[in-house]
């Protein structure tokens, strides 16, 4: 099996599983509780976050755990807007942020709110300037995805952040879902003041995600109830899947460490090797793009017939992002982008991990020329 | 890594005329102590510097294991070259290309200890700028504001370059003023108590008041903690008396009328810690209080509590305000575990309507028709003494094993 969907979501280290599996049956107390077995699951979740904090290089009370990258988004954008409301009603985004992105600022339209779409260029790529030109009196957030779920390439956050140090009224919020562990980001020195993180997708397990919030930045909480998480974020902490996420995420960072070189090898080896297929469009840039995120159309095949054709030997790669690809439509970026829709609807994303090798791309490259051989002559004899 | 050793340049200490050698050898012991993990680095004391040499060891967590002992004005990680330029030269860039992102302003700030170097200050800092400038594409210079700044230190036989001036925390070294117990109680204000009369150069060791089942382990469990917290700045290690308490409290609770019990109750934490300093040979007690800030600290409080002993009680937050006291709780990192929500010996047994102007003479006076003495050399035979290392415990690793 070749697993090349690792933006979907990564297969959880067993290490992590390991965790997972002895906190919840050992330190399975509520960390509320005042008697021992509560103040165990207390400890363990102060280091979990102390863990993910010094990981990330921030401080400990930075650190707000949710369920995931969607619930981070959400709270950290309708969480900000709904809190700082009587500064302003305007909120910058940019047009290739992921749904739960796209769809939190649509929904707080309904509440009042104006919100900015700033276009990308052919490479993907929001300009600095463009969101400069788009801050008005009114603005009170821009949210921005750093590395594209679909398409890979790097916004330039650190960029916008600095910007941002001169407008000092607004907040800035980054998606750093699928940078994390991938592509490195200082959320102190960026100006950052609300970062989402997923478990999930540096092989930790679903259903836990990081929302930072930098020291003094208030949020309207989303959930009411028992004030965990600080009062912004009610309900009872899922302590082993937190402690697996400090877990996974400090992996994911030693692996990066010794694996980041072959991974780039990887995908310098697999995009030079795609260039050479006929009928295969690289849509993700040289520069500017992560290590890990491939994507390209097959002309003359739908992704999804793709995607089950590769499936059959043993392959695993995604049209767009995983979230979308099952409405069938093209993907937002790619159109975002300026690539027509017929070669947009022909897309798909490999999406590598640390556990990936080289003889897999290698593997990858001839099975799809053999691939796109075979549909070929299927699609001519009609 | 690329860096060799670090450099720990003195605060106050390099004032001390002729006693400076005993300062100088009380920081490195504290240095030492800090790094006695690391068993490949040494610890090298000079009279103008001190350096932790690395021999491999990882200067981060080495750095961050002594940036906070008393005594250090500030510390370098640093590249050591001979006297020769070329090498000098190589690790200038070095150093700067490892620091610099698009955009970066620099200046070169050269200093010549030694002036047998051929090159003064000033061509040192010209030679270099020059070199970086030519050898790092896009950088500039700016000497108001920088954002890296290359110092280049030349002593005999040795020159060290650094791109980094970590600040320490000044004061004078850990043991370098004698010793004194420190009545912590778990609160926001005692450990900055402890911490300010560390940088002084106190020896600090803290005296806690456990009373089970009224107080939990978790509260000691937090005692221990703040005591894990202080021991970095007291270079490794923190004494910790943990006096049973129980018995006592709960004969004041009985035996004295209610407006008064509060204040019995520091009078007997007082005299017990007296008796614990002259047990392990300290000078002083220094406590959290602050003028006014609850009942037991009104001026007529400390006048009626402090009655019992005659050793000097030590109130370095005596003139601050709490969002001062919280302040520098934040900076040296207790107040989070302050924060934690458990009943300790103070809030305990406390009663609805203290007496914020108690009378020395009718505490004395109520105190009278008990014989406390028993209680109190039992409370002081009992006491359980822990040394706190900044390592974890048993339950610490276990938990390990999971992250």
């Amino acid at each position: 099996m070749i697993y090349f969907d690792n933006s979907a979501t990564t297969k959880p280290y067993d290490e992590v599983l390991r965790s997972f599996l002895k906190v919840s049956s050992e330190y399975f107390g509520n960390p509320s509780s005042l008697h021992r077995i509560g103040g165990q699951a207390e400890k363990l979740l102060h280091q979990a976050r102390k863990q993910i904090a010094s990981l990330l290089n921030v401080k400990t009370n930075e650190i707000y755990f949710t369920s995931g990258g969607t619930e981070s988004n959400n709270l950290a954008i309708k969480g900000a807007a709904l809190k700082y409301k009587n500064r302003g009603n305007h909120i910058i985004t940019t047009a290739v942020e992921h749904a739960s992105v796209r769809e939190a600022v649509n929904q707080l339209k309904e509440f009042g709110f104006r919100v900015t779409f700033i276009p990308v260029d052919k490479n993907g790529r929001a300009s600095v300037k463009d969101v400069e030109e788009a801050i008005t009196d009114e603005t009170i957030l821009v949210s921005m995805i750093h590395v594209n779920n679909e398409m890979g390439c790097i916004q330039p956050v650190e960029e916008v952040g600095r910007m941002l140090q001169r407008y000092p009224r607004i907040l800035f919020h980054v998606d750093h879902v699928q940078g994390a562990g991938k592509v490195p980001l200082d959320l102190h020195r960026n100006n950052i003041h609300l970062c989402s993180l997923s478990g999930h997708k540096f092989h930790g397990l679903k259903g836990t995600g990081i929302l930072y919030i930098k020291e003094g930045i208030q949020i309207l909480p989303l959930f009411s109830g028992g004030e965990q998480e600080r009062k912004f974020r009610s309900g009872t902490e899922n302590v082993a899947g937190f402690v697996a996420m400090a877990k996974a995420l400090r992996l994911t960072m030693e692996k990066r460490q010794q694996s980041l070189e072959l991974m780039s090898r990887i995908k310098e080896r697999l995009m030079e090797g795609l260039a050479t297929i006929d009928g295969i469009v690289l849509h993700t840039p040289k520069t500017h793009s992560a290590p890990h995120i491939i994507n390209f159309s097959v002309s003359g095949v739908k992704g999804e017939t793709f995607v089950h054709a590769l499936e059959e030997r043993d392959i695993y790669i995604s049209t767009t992002s995983a979230c979308s690809s099952k409405k069938q439509e093209p993907s937002r970026t790619l159109l975002a982008m300026g690539v027509p829709k017929e070669i947009a609807a022909n897309a798909v994303r490999i999406s590598l991990s640390y556990e990936n090798t080289i003889e897999e791309a290698e593997y990858f490259l001839k099975t799809v020329k053999e691939t796109i051989k075979k549909l070929k002559k299927v699609v001519e004899k009609k | 890594m690329m860096h060799d050793r670090i450099l720990i340049r003195y605060g106050e200490l390099s004032l001390k005329g002729r006693n400076r050698h005993l300062f100088v050898d009380k920081l490195k012991e504290s240095v030492k102590r800090a790094v006695k993990d690391f068993p490949n680095a040494k610890v090298e004391a000079r009279r103008e510097r001190m350096y932790v040499i690395l021999n491999g060891e990882n200067d981060r967590e080495i750095i961050d294991r002594i940036k906070g002992i008393f005594g250090i004005q500030s510390l370098s990680p640093v590249i050591t070259t001979s006297w020769d330029l070329e090498e000098m030269k190589k690790a200038a860039l070095e150093l700067v290309k490892s620091r610099y992102r698009e955009g970066d302003t620099f200046k070169v700030s050269a200093r010549r200890s030694d002036k047998g170097f051929p090159l003064k200050s000033n061509e040192l800092n010209q030679t270099f700028g020059a070199h970086i400038l030519k050898n790092v594409p896009g950088i500039k210079v700016d000497v108001s504001r920088p954002d890296i700044t290359l110092q280049i230190e030349v002593r005999k036989n040795a020159v060290y370059l650094s791109c980094e001036n970590i600040p320490g925390p000044g004061g004078l070294p850990p043991g370098s003023s004698g010793k004194a117990m420190l009545m912590l109680s778990g609160g926001i204000d005692s450990p900055v108590a402890g911490y300010l009369s560390m940088k002084r150069g106190l020896e600090i060791e803290a005296v806690h008041f456990f009373s089970p089942p009224f107080t939990s382990e978790r509260a000691k469990d937090k005692v221990i903690q703040l005591c894990k917290k202080l021991a970095n700045y007291s270079g490794g290690y923190f004494v910790l008396h943990i006096v049973p308490f129980t018995e006592i409290q709960t004969l004041i609770h009985k035996q004295i009328p209610e407006g008064y019990t509060m204040t019995t109750t520091r009078r007997m934490m007082l005299r017990i810690t007296d008796r614990i300093r002259e047990k392990f040979s300290g000078m002083a007690i220094v406590t959290g209080e602050s003028i006014g800030q609850v009942a037991s600290q009104t001026i007529e409080s400390m006048y009626a509590i402090n009655a019992v002993t005659s050793t000097p009680v030590l109130r370095p937050l005596v003139t601050m305000d709490k969002l001062e006291i919280i302040e520098i709780a934040k900076e040296i990192g207790t107040y989070e575990i302050s924060n934690l929500p458990y009943e300790d010996c103070c809030t305990i047994f406390v009663p609805p309507k203290p007496k914020t102007k108690p009378k020395k003479e009718k505490v004395e006076y109520y105190e009278s028709f008990i014989d406390f003495e028993p209680l109190i050399e039992k409370a002081v035979q009992e006491t359980e003494t822990l040394t706190i290392v900044p390592g974890q415990t048993q339950e610490e690793e276990e938990f390990e094993e999971l992250f």
